[in-house]
């Protein structure tokens, strides 16, 4: 049996790519500063905001990636994730629960370990355009985030 | 998605990214990471497996509360209990396969420029 390796994505998705006739690779995002910040208060005092690369399961979610802002409760029984980048020839994403912690959260805040989890949660897409993301959509899930008052966040790529 | 994260941290917002795509995470940077070693597509854990998926939501509270640099990274014990090569199974080329990728390139950005025409906004989603 091989020995576990991490999986080199970067390399995997460029060879991909090129056998598909992409003759440019993509190249990610790379910085020498990241920022940081630290917590305020006790986690039990905190509300806590999720982001997901999942789209909602509904009619335009399933039609329109773009960002989505969806109320945590009731928790969602499905999320559409059709077309996008996971491993869909050894695994499945039919439980919310195993990309997206809203159900864990809430049990989590009902013990008293968190303050809150934030009433909306939000989707994200994983745009080939960086630009498109750093200019566009952060900032606006950055503004949905203090409109539900979110003190630190949880992002779950698939 | 790194790039939300920064964004968000820069902010004043603190983050933690929980995922299984360690060297996209490090090569963009991110504040705090919890890395597990599982396919893409459930970062948290088994589907199905509640307290597997809990213990990796608490341990991504600890390391938000915990972490005291940015660029923190933390590997997560659990392994992926399925098949032992889906490793060498992802996006994997082979003469198997190679024609109809070629194909599906083709056709993909034959879709693409319909998208460009019939919806300028929508976003073309990253390979």
């Amino acid at each position: 049996m091989m020995s576990p390796y991490d999986v080199p994505y970067m390399e995997r998705t460029r060879l991909y790519y090129e056998a598909q006739g992409y003759t440019i690779p993509y190249q990610w995002a790379h910085h020498d500063y990241t920022p940081f910040s630290k917590l305020t208060k006790p986690l039990p005092q905190l509300r806590v905001g999720l982001v997901t690369t999942a789209m909602p399961d509904t009619e335009q979610g399933r039609a329109e990636r773009k960002l989505y802002s969806t109320p945590s409760r009731p928790v969602p029984d499905s999320m559409f994730t059709l077309g996008l980048s996971w491993h869909d020839t050894v695994t499945h994403t039919r439980d919310v629960g195993s990309f997206l912690p809203i159900e864990a959260l809430l049990a989590i805040e009902s013990e008293g370990g968190i303050g809150s989890l934030a009433p909306h949660f939000q989707s994200v897409p994983t745009a080939y355009s960086q630009r498109q993301t750093i200019e566009e959509d952060a900032p606006v899930i950055l503004s949905h985030m203090k409109k539900d008052e979110v003190d630190v966040a949880i992002l779950v790529p698939l | 998605m790194s790039l939300v994260a920064r964004h968000l941290e820069d902010s004043g917002i603190p983050t933690i990214v929980v995922g299984s795509a360690l060297d996209i995470i490090e090569h963009v940077g991110v504040p705090r990471y919890l890395h597990t070693d599982f396919p893409l597509g459930n970062p948290l854990g088994t589907p199905f497996d509640r307290e597997m998926q809990r213990q990796h939501v608490d341990m991504a509270l600890d390391l938000l509360n915990e972490a005291c640099q940015a660029n923190t990274v933390c590997r997560s014990p659990f392994s992926w209990q399925g098949d032992t090569g889906w490793r060498d199974d992802y996006s994997r080329v082979t003469d198997a396969n190679r024609a109809a990728l070629a194909a599906a390139g083709e056709a993909r950005r034959a879709k693409q420029i319909v998208m460009k025409k019939t919806n300028p906004k929508q976003q073309i989603p990253m390979p």
